[in-house]
């Protein structure tokens, strides 16, 4: 009998035992309420579930009510308070995999083992549901197991994964080659292009001393390279001069590697061949704003890189780049941490991603006050992008007005793109901004480009008439992604793709974006289900100006760009599936009279109604 | 009639109907709390089909006032006729715009209610399901006014008090965008 199997048994669970096991995780972190997220996450790893009787002991242990640990335990994806199955498998459900063919594969792996989508397989083995994108664009179509990414999927291999999970095999005896994951780096400019000797960052931006850093920065003109586009010097220069709480002289840097942008895979790339660089730029950050702690909040999806990137903290350690005296400065203190996501897209905003590593929801926080004056803790904090981190590195090395050599005026240094979708070459492409986008479907090889997702869902949908736009902050800004679209795509099938990923990822905090989304996501199925009219799409502008204008954070202002776009520019996808333009009901009014037809033995006239109505017209 | 002041809105008589659906019949009450501007009112629309004049088929209307989801057949046809003869339809109150207290049927399974209430309840001996082609058939689910047609405007409130009423159909009148603004959409 497993553990699970006892802790199944509820009231009568040995609590004794379940103290046992939880021990050694609330060791590890301390019982510290802030690391709440990262102890489920253990306890899970432990458990394969969280058990009721877990959340009361571990609300116990870090001093907490338990209906804030079994709040934060719901709210996060990838934590389950039911048995999700021994085997956990989660299809990437990024457009770029459905393109690739991941539902088909989906239907394949659920008739392989008999099951249905999202249900739990009766004997507790097993359980297949969709997740939103993995970050695996370049190698799709991609899945998780157990938290373990797995790419290129085709039919043979999944019928390969149906046999190892029928015969129960661990996943360290499944074929490594399942597992590899490509960096695919397909243009280097100077980023990608130049070895950077761990260490040499610091090193620089020691001998500079911090007032020359900063005015280094401020000539580099840096904007942050998560999407915003915030000039970073001024984030840098606002967190060292804001005041700390009474009593304390804490400031803080935190990395935001939570790529949840779908489409978006630079940051995986510059976390597997630059960490040293990423880790060197949040030291250099430090050094500027006068932290002594540093944390990277790596989203649940990228947990394989975990063991990797500890033990580079670790041998930064011993080489004194970490730690206290950095780099021979006796005064200059810095260590890092990695914390864990759990599969909450909108942690990627700053402030809900402060409220997941302080522990809790990931619910945006109001701002101002913004994270340079209250931030992590309520204590000045830098939150940058893993890209960001790496370019201050850089710029720490080779100076600010070099930086603003390369580039246009407004959008400064080099740019890594995230290509995926109907292109030859999938993967990294590193251009100097202002790069035109033509140039880039040049490069990748997409020769019959229809349209041009950049940044995402909730970006920019680019035209075939708008290819000659560049990428840059002053005309096409983006994070980093940017998804093809062949001539032979259905672009409202994309917008749809979208709409879906909104409402899943709204953390349901305000009204506008819980519901809006929700509204949103049903308008675009009851087209696609063929009873659509030009009331829906009325609907859709409608609920944009509103989402836009009324929603707590970015998520819901910008979740309904991608069907804003496409509807102006690719209106004939969503036309021909209509009706009628005026108004059809999203179900059949006949058939729901059958069910009183039946019962009553009635088949005359006014028991049906005509199938073409008159009336909504 | 002049048309000499182009910046003054014209007064024309506007043509009003109104309908109870699957509802309780307050919502119509609460329009009877506008009370004595139920005079200004009739200055200003000639009432149509509704339960206040007991005309039984609307004509041609500026503005259609629907209370009540939709539950069964003759609902669908009325509302129908609604939406083709007025210009422009508001659902008015819960029930029209969430499907309300007759919508609770909805997780009801309908051919097990009419088997329990005509044929197998306590005290029935040689039920039947009425089968009378006069009655109107009840549809599966309940459902509200805009899944059925398209529907233009939405007063909420259960019932929407006279106030709230008055406020909306006198802005629809007076060519603004009706807002009924807090106070009106505060319920408790």
């Amino acid at each position: 009998m497993t553990i699970v199997d006892t802790l199944e048994d509820g009231p009568t669970c040995d609590q004794d035992r379940l103290a046992d096991l939880l021990q050694p995780v609330l060791a590890r972190h301390g019982s510290d309420p802030l690391r709440l997220l990262q102890i489920l996450r253990d306890v899970q790893d432990d458990l394969g579930y969280l058990p009721p009787a877990a959340l009361t002991s571990i609300a116990r242990a870090v001093g907490l009510p338990r209906a804030r640990v079994e709040g934060v335990a719901g709210f996060y994806a990838f934590l389950h308070l039911v048995p999700a199955g021994r085997y956990r498998v989660l299809f990437s459900d990024n457009i770029i995999d459905r393109m690739l063919g991941s539902e088909e594969l989906l239907d394949r792996l659920c008739n392989r083992l008999w099951i249905e989508p999202g249900k739990v397989s009766e004997d507790g083995l097993v359980s297949v549901d969709r997740t939103s994108c993995t970050g695996m664009g370049d190698q799709g179509p991609a899945l998780l197991v157990n938290g373990r990414p797995l790419t290129r999927m085709s039919a043979e291999r999944i019928d390969r994964l149906a046999e190892l999970i029928r015969a129960q095999a661990p996943l360290e005896d499944w074929p490594a080659e399942y597992f590899a994951v490509e960096d695919n780096i397909r243009r280097r400019d100077v980023l990608l292009g130049t070895r950077w000797p761990a260490g040499e960052a610091i090193g620089a931006a020691i001998a500079r001393g911090e007032e020359a850093l900063l005015a280094e920065m401020s000539a580099s003109n840096l904007r942050g390279r998560g999407g915003a586009g915030f000039t970073t010097h001024v984030k840098w220069e606002s967190a060292r001069r804001a005041p700390c709480r009474e009593g304390s002289r804490a400031r803080y840097v935190v990395c935001n590697a939570d790529e949840g942008e779908p489409g978006t895979f630079k940051d995986r790339v510059l976390l597997t061949a630059h960490p040293d660089l990423l880790f060197d730029g949040m030291t250099v950050a430090a050094l500027a704003i006068g932290a002594c702690r540093g944390l990277v909040y790596l989203r649940g999806e990228y947990a394989y890189l975990l063991p990797e990137l500890r033990a580079t903290l670790e041998a930064r350690r011993r080489s004194g780049l970490l730690g206290e005296a950095i780099c021979g400065r006796p005064d200059f203190t810095f260590d890092i941490d990695i914390h864990l996501g759990a599969g909450a897209y909108v942690c990627g905003e700053e402030t809900a991603l402060l409220e997941s590593l302080e522990g809790k929801r990931g619910v945006p926080r109001n701002r101002p006050p913004f994270p340079v004056s209250e931030g992590y803790l309520r204590q000045p904090t830098v939150v940058n992008n893993v890209e960001t981190l790496c370019k201050a590195a850089v710029i720490a090395i080779r100076g600010g007005d070099w930086f603003a050599g390369l580039g246009t005026r407004q959008s400064t240094g080099s740019k890594l793109l995230s290509v995926s979708g109907d292109v030859d070459r999938p993967g990294i492409y590193e251009y100097p901004f202002g790069v035109p986008v033509n140039q880039v479907l040049k490069d990748c090889g997409a020769s019959d480009a229809q349209a041009v997702q950049v940044s995402g869902p909730s970006g920019t949908c680019l035209a075939r008439h708008e290819f000659s736009r560049r990428i840059a902050f002053e005309d096409v800004p983006t994070a980093g992604a940017i998804m093809v679209f062949a001539g032979h795509r259905d672009m409202f099938e994309v917008a749809r793709n979208f709409a879906h990923f909104f409402a899943h990822e709204s953390c349901g905090f305000c009204t506008p974006c819980r519901v809006g989304t929700a509204l949103v996501a049903r308008c675009m199925d009851k087209i696609a289900n063929g009873h659509g009219s030009q009331y829906e799409i009325n609907e859709i502008f409608r609920i944009h100006r509103l989402l836009h204008a009324a929603s707590h954070c970015g998520l819901g202002q910008t979740a309904c760009n991608a069907l804003f776009d496409t509807l102006h520019k690719f209106r004939p996808a969503y036309e021909r599936r209509l009706r009628s333009l005026d108004f059809e009901p999203g179900f059949d009014l006949d058939r729901a009279l059958a069910a009183a037809r039946q019962m009553t033995g009635r088949d005359d006239p006014a028991a049906h109604f005509e199938p073409t109505p008159a009336g909504g017209r | 009639m002049s048309n000499s002041e182009p910046s003054v809105r014209p007064a024309t008589r506007r043509c009003l109907a109104t309908t109870s659906l699957a509802g309780c019949f307050g919502c119509h009450m609460a329009l009877l709390d506008i009370d004595e501007r139920l005079f200004e009112l009739i200055e200003r629309v000639d009432i149509d089909r509704s339960p206040l004049t007991d005309i039984k088929r609307c004509g041609r209307c500026d503005i259609g006032l629907v209370e009540g989801g939709i539950c069964n057949a003759e609902n669908v046809h009325v509302l129908r006729e609604f939406r083709r003869q007025c210009k422009l339809l508001v659902a008015v109150g819960a029930c029209a715009i969430n499907g309300g207290l007759p919508a609770q049927r909805n997780h009801l399974d309908l051919g097990q209610c009419l088997q329990e209430v005509y044929l197998t309840g306590p005290g029935i001996v040689h039920g039947q399901v009425p089968d009378d082609p006069e009655l109107p058939l009840p549809l599966d689910k309940v459902h509200p006014v805009h899944e059925v047609v398209r529907v233009d405007y939405f007063i909420p409130g259960c019932p929407p008090s006279g106030d709230a009423l008055w406020k909306f159909i006198t802005d629809l009148l007076d060519g603004r965008t009706p807002r009924l603004g807090h106070p009106l959409l505060h319920f408790d």
